[in-house]
C-alpha cells in the first residue's frame, strides 16, 4: 500500500518536474527568439515546411468535414424545418470548435511530429552539440525558429481549414441538396459574429498553435539520443499535443461561450 | 618553456555517482599535437567536454588560454569556443545543408564578411582537405571518410587557437584514415594551432603526435613522447601498443566466480 502512494507521489513530483522544466525551456525560446525575426529566412523556411506542407492534408480535410457538417447538419434541420439554418450551423461549429480543433490535431500529426523527428535526429547526430561547440545557440539557431513556424502556420492553417469546411457545407447544402443559395449565406452572416465567434476561434487556434510548437520542440530537444528515443519522442509529441489542445479547448470554450 | 595553452589540474568527473575522472593532470603545449588514449569507456570523450565546457569538472581546474573554463559565464565561453574547432566522433554534419555551407555556417554566424570573401574561404577550406570539388554535394552523398574531412574544414573555418578531435580514426578505412592524420599534423602546424586527439588508434596516434597520455579508470597511468612509449616496459602500455587481449586491462568484466555463476546461474 505504501508502494502505491510511493509510486503516485513521485510521479506526481516528476510530472510538476516536467512541467517546469518545459516552463523554462519555453521562457529560453522566448529570450533567443531574436534571430527568428532578425534573420527572418530562419522562421519562413520552417513556415514553408510546417505550414505551406501541411496545407493538403488540412484542405482536404476541412472539405470532408465540411461536407459531412453539411449532410448531418441538413439532416437534423429539416426536421424542425430549419434547414435555411444550414450555413449558420455549419459556419458557427468550424469556426468556434472544429476549425481549431481539428486543424490542431492534424497540424500535431503532421507538422508536429516532423520537428520533433527532426530535432531528435539532429541531436542522435551530435549536431545540436555541435552547434553548440562552434558557439552558436541551437535553441536560438534550430528550436526557436521551428517554434514561430508553428505559432504563425497554425492560425492560419485553422482558418483555411474553416474556410475549406463551409465552402463544403455549401457544396452539400446547396448544389447538391438544393437549400437556398441566399439564405444560406444570408442566415450565416448574419449569425456568425465577428468578434464572438470568428476571434475567439482564432485566439483558440493561437492557443493551439503554441502549445502544440512548444510540445514539438521540447519533445525533440529532450529526446534520448537513440532510434529508439527519438521515436518515443515522436510518440508524446502527437499523444501530448492531443490531449493538450482537446484540455485547453475545454477550458477556452468555458471561459469564451457562456451564453 | 610558454603557458600551455590548456591545463588541467587534478579534474574530477562522475555522472551521479560513477566516477569518470579520478584527479586527472595533463596539459597541452602550445603549437603541439597531444594524443590522449586509453580503452573505450574511460572518459577521454568526457575531456574533450571538460575543455568545451559542455561539461562542468566536479573537482579541479580546467583552463584555456589562461581562462578558467567553469567560471565563465555563457557570453565568455561562446567568446573561448569561437576559437576552439571541435571535430566530433562521426562528423556531425548539418545534413540539410551542402558542404559549401555547412563549412560556411561558422562564419555566416560569427562575421559579417561579404559573400564573395565568405565564398573565397569556405573554397581555401575545402581546397586545404581536398574536397573543393564536392562543395555542392549533400552530407548524405558522402562517404564516411570525406564527410569527416568536410567537418575538419567546417572545424578550421574560424582558424581556431584549439583543435579537438574525438576519435578521428574511427570507421575510417585505411587510406582515409592515413589522410585524416595527415591533415591533422599538416593543419595544426599550418594554422600554429594547438590539437588534441582522443582516440584509441595507437598506431596512426605514434606517426603524428607530439605527445601522448595514457588513461585508465580516470586516471593518467602513463605518458610520453611517441619514441618513449614505443619502448616502454610498463604494462599496461605494453598492452595497449601491442594489442593484447589481456593484461592490466582485464578481457573480463569484473563477475563473480565462474563456477558458481555456471551451476547457480547467472545471479
Amino acid at each position: 500500500m505504501a508502494d502505491v502512494f510511493r509510486k503516485m507521489g513521485s510521479m506526481a513530483i516528476n510530472g510538476i518536474w516536467q512541467l517546469g522544466f518545459i516552463a523554462r525551456f519555453f521562457w529560453l525560446i522566448l529570450v533567443y527568439s531574436g534571430q527568428s525575426f532578425t534573420r527572418i529566412h530562419l522562421t519562413l523556411r520552417e513556415l514553408y515546411f510546417s505550414g505551406v506542407m501541411s496545407l493538403l492534408i488540412i484542405l482536404v480535410s476541412g472539405l470532408f468535414v465540411g461536407l459531412v457538417l453539411g449532410l448531418q447538419g441538413y439532416e437534423t434541420l429539416q426536421r424542425y424545418g430549419a434547414s435555411d439554418s444550414l450555413g449558420t450551423l455549419v459556419a458557427l461549429s468550424l469556426v468556434r470548435e472544429l476549425g481549431p480543433v481539428v486543424a490542431g490535431l492534424l497540424f500535431a500529426s503532421r507538422a508536429g511530429s516532423a520537428v520533433t523527428a527532426e530535432i531528435g535526429l539532429m541531436k542522435v547526430t551530435e549536431q545540436l552539440k555541435a552547434m553548440d561547440m562552434m558557439a552558436v545557440s541551437p535553441i536560438a539557431r534550430v528550436v526557436a525558429p521551428r517554434f514561430w513556424g508553428g505559432v504563425i502556420s497554425m492560425p492560419l492553417l485553422a482558418a483555411l481549414f474553416s474556410a475549406m469546411g463551409v465552402f463544403g457545407g455549401w457544396l452539400i447544402g446547396v448544389v447538391v441538396i438544393g437549400v437556398d443559395d441566399g439564405a444560406f449565406w444570408a442566415q450565416m452572416q448574419d449569425a456568425v459574429d465577428f468578434r464572438y465567434d470568428v476571434l475567439n476561434g482564432v485566439i483558440k487556434s493561437g492557443v493551439f498553435g503554441v502549445a502544440v510548437a512548444l510540445i514539438a520542440v521540447f519533445e525533440g530537444y529532450d529526446c534520448v539520443p537513440t532510434a529508439e528515443g527519438v521515436s518515443r519522442a515522436i510518440t508524446r509529441t502527437v499523444v501530448s499535443s492531443a490531449l493538450a489542445i482537446l484540455a485547453l479547448d475545454f477550458v477556452m470554450t468555458s471561459f469564451m461561450f457562456r451564453g | 618553456m610558454s603557458e600551455p595553452l590548456v591545463r588541467l589540474e587534478n579534474v574530477r568527473f562522475a555522472y551521479g555517482e560513477r566516477a569518470i575522472l579520478r584527479g586527472i593532470s595533463l596539459s597541452i603545449p602550445r603549437g603541439k599535437v597531444v594524443a590522449i588514449m586509453g580503452g573505450s569507456g574511460c572518459g577521454k570523450t568526457t575531456l574533450l567536454r571538460l575543455i568545451g565546457g559542455q561539461e562542468r569538472a566536479v573537482g579541479g581546474r580546467v583552463t584555456v588560454d589562461g581562462q578558467d573554463v567553469a567560471g565563465l559565464g555563457r557570453d565568455a565561453l561562446y567568446a573561448l569556443r569561437r576559437r576552439m574547432g571541435m571535430l566530433f566522433q562521426f562528423g556531425a554534419l548539418f545534413t540539410d545543408m551542402s558542404v559549401f555551407d555547412n563549412v560556411a555556417f561558422p562564419l555566416r554566424e560569427h562575421t559579417d564578411l561579404p559573400a564573395e570573401l565568405i565564398n573565397d574561404l569556405v573554397m581555401m577550406k575545402l581546397h586545404a582537405v581536398g574536397l573543393r570539388g564536392a562543395a555542392k554535394l549533400m552530407p548524405g552523398e558522402l562517404s564516411g571518410g570525406m564527410a569527416r574531412r568536410v567537418a575538419l574544414a567546417r572545424t578550421i573555418a574560424l582558424d581556431p587557437m584549439l583543435l579537438m578531435y574525438d576519435e578521428p580514426f574511427t570507421g575510417l578505412d585505411p587510406i582515409s584514415l592515413g589522410v585524416i592524420g595527415q591533415l591533422i599534423r599538416r593543419l595544426n602546424d599550418a594554422l600554429g594551432a594547438s590539437s588534441v586527439i582522443v582516440t584509441h588508434d595507437i598506431q596512426e596516434s605514434l606517426q603524428i603526435v607530439d605527445y601522448i597520455y595514457f588513461i585508465s579508470e580516470g586516471r593518467v597511468v602513463a605518458e610520453g613522447t611517441p619514441d618513449e612509449i614505443r619502448n616502454s616496459a610498463d604494462p599496461f602500455v605494453s598492452q595497449f601498443v601491442h594489442a593484447q587481449a589481456d593484461g592490466p586491462v582485464p578481457f573480463h568484466y569484473p563477475a563473480g566466480d565462474y563456477a558458481t555463476a555456471l551451476v547457480g546461474g547467472a545471479g
